[in-house]
């Protein structure tokens, strides 16, 4: 075991986690662990672009934003995050061109921008640009920038490094952060990493379903790590839903494919969104849109010989506006379908996106140990984290958004604790549980295989916790995760090596998904209503009166050792807005 | 806006859309190596069933799933733009996620080793540290000079194009290593630390051309390339290496980017 002392360490190099890096370098001595190589991480598979109210080609300001951020949450935004959110975006904007980003450029030069889903002009009356954007690969541009701007900054990163514990040490009965033991890809060895503040930015948790546009290696360990140190997870029953996944295989197509103008249509080749939303149609909010989609399929008119997907058609578009605007999706379709999208229409389906819920923190990137008391020295920023600027349902271009502004505020945030801050004792042995578990995987004999448990644990959440839920779905969701939870305990490793031992990180990253998938349906089959990603077809309403709050999930082990979820409720923050019906 | 799209166009829709999955055998022959084992590699060969409109990846993710869990590569996003997944399929550099069984002839082994020119660690699995140095080491940011403007930096549309087929690198290293003069000699930049560069040097925005030729100019530097495509033809971004690194040498030559 080797033992390192940082002023900061950042726990993932996405966007995030970059973004904060570039910040806390400067102030202070900084390290990033990663498990990923930085340009690895799936911020690169961002496609469509990143809100901001430049005004570059039409009228829109930053009020307008924040109105649609929190209208396209469906109301469960804090409203006093939104704003930060909306405000900074031009600001966050421009510091991404000025280190270098190739944003498309209008005629006279400046950011171009493109319409989005759920961005309005004036509180509802039309789609507004506002999504500034590099071809469809905006998320692309926005890894390799970070990435440009942190070998400029000489930011120091520890790549391949799995963050698989939080250390957190009682100090006059507050909790505060010690620091983080990663595990070593290359080597196997333990490593603890003592820290005065430390940063979460380790991304999303797709993994736990099948049909999903996130990378094998979403598997949520930075959740699981601070969950399972007692710490909350917030809002955890909201997922987005993306509606046009590659049918079957779940690679997104960016909604700016519609925002070019592409459309969806049934078999019989009607634009279907017309009935649904008669204002923004195809550019109804995400959740809107993916119902929309299930509601033709179970209907029977979906295409194909099962009739189980409907399709993204981009035949009218030129192919010149194809290949200079959506050049890397219209290859998706080439090589992963062998249809050319010029002429044949797209097949697609929801697929499983964005957590909106995450690890809970206030507008500074603090985390919260409950409904207001901070964890000193402990942020987050990025996906892992519910601020919560996203409420119910996340708006496409809010999260490169997000992880620019809030991944900033938690750098400086933090480096300027940790500049202040002395270092907290780390707990006796710290590496433990971490030796325990990886001991445990690798010297198992059980017969319990990670893929079975995998793939069964993706299926149980695609057929019961995706666009339509009911109190019977989510039960049985919930029995099913706890059977697989059991069998997990029985798993074993065929590679009992110790480089390169990816068997084994798989074991440990199924873990992590395993206890999420759990808080997930938990908290959604509390929630007795439906709001944004979260539809309970048994509640097909919203109801403010006992839902307009946030969940807050606590993993608690009795005296018995019984582990089992406790859940709070942390009011939604609100300012200027008052909840209304949500039209599109 | 018509419905018209929708009479079945093609054939590979049909074909797309058609669930019936056929599944071939199919021999994966694959180049092991584990140093705390043995520090000789050989030839592993596994047969199993497979679509083969499945990726190479879901092959190999089939054989350390069910049956090898000790095979070990590295991938992340399966849809060809992390840039994890550089192998040697078919003697040839790809994307394992980027390529299907049945673009390959499935009919005969498909043979999978590491990428060449870097230090193999583990199966298919190399050291990409001296990669990303060489990229590093080209200053691979925007150089500028003066004060930050108030509002972006303008840049019209046709300066903008001229470095986009750059700006897509993934660095994947297919190209690096496919490179003979990088597989003779380690120091030389290679490929994608040239297309890094060119993507600051031909940036109307960027400042610091001068200093980035002059590190290329070096005996390491663009001059080792002999210009023989391999580059260009394993990208798997389809992006014009051959063609960036001669526009580089000409901007050597001519000091005009
Ligand atoms: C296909 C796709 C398209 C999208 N398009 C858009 C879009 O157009 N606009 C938009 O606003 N949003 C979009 N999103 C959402 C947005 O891209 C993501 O939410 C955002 O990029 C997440 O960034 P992040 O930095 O939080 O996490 P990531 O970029 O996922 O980075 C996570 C980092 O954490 C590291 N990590 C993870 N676990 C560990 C661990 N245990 N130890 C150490 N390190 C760890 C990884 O190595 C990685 O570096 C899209 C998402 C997807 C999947
Ligand atoms: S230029 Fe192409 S082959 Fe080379 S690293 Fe970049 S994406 Fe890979
Ligand atoms: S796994 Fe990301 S490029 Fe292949």
């Amino acid at each position: 075991m080797k033992i390192h002392k940082y002023d900061t360490v950042i726990v993932g190099a996405g966007g995030a986690g970059m973004r904060a890096a570039i910040e806390s370098t400067k102030r202070s001595r900084t390290a990033v662990l990663t498990k990923l190589y930085p340009t690895r991480s799936h911020t690169g598979a961002a496609q469509g672009g990143m809100a901001a109210a430049l005004a570059n080609v039409e009228e829109d300001n930053w009020e307008w934003h924040t109105f649609d951020t929190i209208k396209g949450g469906d109301y469960l935004v804090d409203q006093d995050a939104a704003e930060i959110l909306a405000k900074e975006a031009i600001d966050s904007v421009l510091d991404l061109e000025k280190m270098g980003l190739p944003f498309n450029r209008t005629p006279d030069g400046t950011i171009d921008q493109r319409r989005f889903g759920g961005h309005s002009r004036n509180h509802g009356e039309a789609p507004v640009r506002r999504s500034c954007y590099a071809a469809d690969r905006t998320g692309h541009m926005i890894l390799q920038t970070l990435y440009q701007n942190c070998i400029k900054e000489g930011v120091e990163f520890f790549n391949e490094f799995y963050v698989l514990d939080q250390l957190i040490t009682e100090v006059d009965g507050v909790k505060r952060s010690a620091g983080v033991v990663a595990y070593e890809l290359a080597t196997g060895e333990i490593h603890v990493f003592q820290a005065k503040a430390v940063i979460y930015a380790s991304g999303g948790c797709g993994k736990f379903f099948k049909v999903t546009s996130n990378a094998h290696t979403l598997t949520g360990d930075g959740q699981a790590a601070v969950y399972r140190r007692g710490l909350p997870l917030e809002d955890m029953e909201f997922f987005q839903f993306h509606p046009t996944g590659i049918w079957r295989m779940g690679i997104l197509l960016t909604e700016g494919a519609r925002g070019e103008g592409g459309i969806l249509r049934n078999k019989d080749g009607e634009r279907f969104m017309e009935k649904y939303a008669p204002v923004m149609k195809d550019l109804a909010s995400r959740d809107v849109v993916s119902r929309s989609i299930y509601t033709e399929i179970r209907e029977g008119r979906g295409c194909g010989p099962e009739g189980d997907h409907v399709f993204l058609d981009l035949t009218h578009l030129p192919p010149e506006q194809l290949d200079a605007k959506l050049p890397d999706i219209t290859e998706f379709a080439r090589t992963y379908l062998g249809i050319e999208p010029y002429t044949d229409p797209i097949p697609i389906q929801p697929t499983a996106h964005y957590a909106m819920g995450g690890i809970p923190t206030n507008v500074q990137g603090e985390v919260l140990a409950d409904n207001d008391t901070v964890v000193p020295g402990l942020y987050a920023a990025g996906e892992v984290a519910c601020v919560s600027v996203h409420g119910a349902n996340r708006l496409g271009t809010n999260s490169l958004l997000d992880i620019n502004v809030f991944g900033r505020r938690a750098g400086i945030a933090a480096a300027e604790y940790a500049t202040k801050a002395e270092y907290v004792e780390l707990p006796d042995d710290p590496a433990s549980l971490v030796v325990e578990q990886v001991e445990r995987l690798r010297d198992s004999t059980g017969t319990e295989r990670v893929t079975e448990i995998r793939k069964a644990l993706q299926e149980t959440m695609d057929a019961n916790v995706m666009v339509f839920r009911t109190e019977q779905t989510i039960k049985t969701a919930v029995e099913a995760i706890g059977a697989l939870r059991e069998r997990y305990l029985n798993v074993s490793v065929q590679d009992k090596g110790k480089r390169f031992n990816t068997d084994l990180l798989e074991a440990i990253e199924l873990g992590n998904l395993l206890d999420l998938a759990e808080v997930m349906a938990v908290s959604a089959l509390a929630r007795k209503e439906s709001r944004g990603g979260h539809y309970r077809e048994d509640y097909p309403s919203r109801d403010d009166v006992n839902f307009m709050r946030h969940t807050m999930a606590y993993r608690e082990v009795g005296a018995d050792g019984v582990e089992s979820i406790r859940l709070d409720y942390k009011p939604v923050v609100q300012t200027r807005y008052e909840p209304m019906e949500r039209k599109y | 806006m018509s419905s018209a799209t929708l009479e079945k166009n093609s054939s590979a829709l049909a074909d797309a859309e058609s669930s019936a999955a056929h599944l071939v055998t199919v021999t994966f022959r694959i180049r092991r190596f584990n140093p705390e084992i043995s520090d000789q590699a050989i030839w592993e060969d596994f047969q199993f069933q497979i679509d083969p409109k499945e990726r190479v990846l879901d092959a190999l993710h089939k054989i350390k799933w069910d049956l090898d869990g000790t095979l070990t590569f590295r991938r992340s996003c399966a849809h060809g733009i992390c840039g994890s997944d550089a192998m040697r399929i078919n003697g040839r550099n790809r994307l394992a996620c980027k390529t299907l069984i049945k673009d390959i002839n499935p009919h005969k082994p498909i043979t999978v080793e590491p990428i060449k020119g870097l230090t193999v660690l583990k199966d298919l699995v190399v050291d990409m540290e001296p990669f990303f140095q060489a990229y590093r080491d080209v200053m691979p940011f925007l150089i500028t000079t003066g004060n930050e403007p108030t509002r972006e930096r303008q840049q019209s549309a046709e300066d903008r194009k001229r470095f986009d087929d750059t700006t897509k690198c993934i660095l994947c290293a297919a190209c690096t290593s496919s490179c003979p003069v990088f597989w003779n000699d380690g120091q030389y930049f290679g490929p994608a630390a040239i297309v890094g560069a060119h993507r600051f040097i031909f940036d109307s925005r960027d400042e610091g051309g001068e200093q980035r030729l002059e590190i290329l100019n070096d005996r390491d530097g663009v001059w080792r390339c002999r210009t023989t495509f391999n580059c260009t033809e394993a990208c798997p971004r389809g992006i014009e290496i051959t063609k960036a690194i001669q526009e580089v040498k000409r901007a050597l030559i001519t000091r005009r980017f």
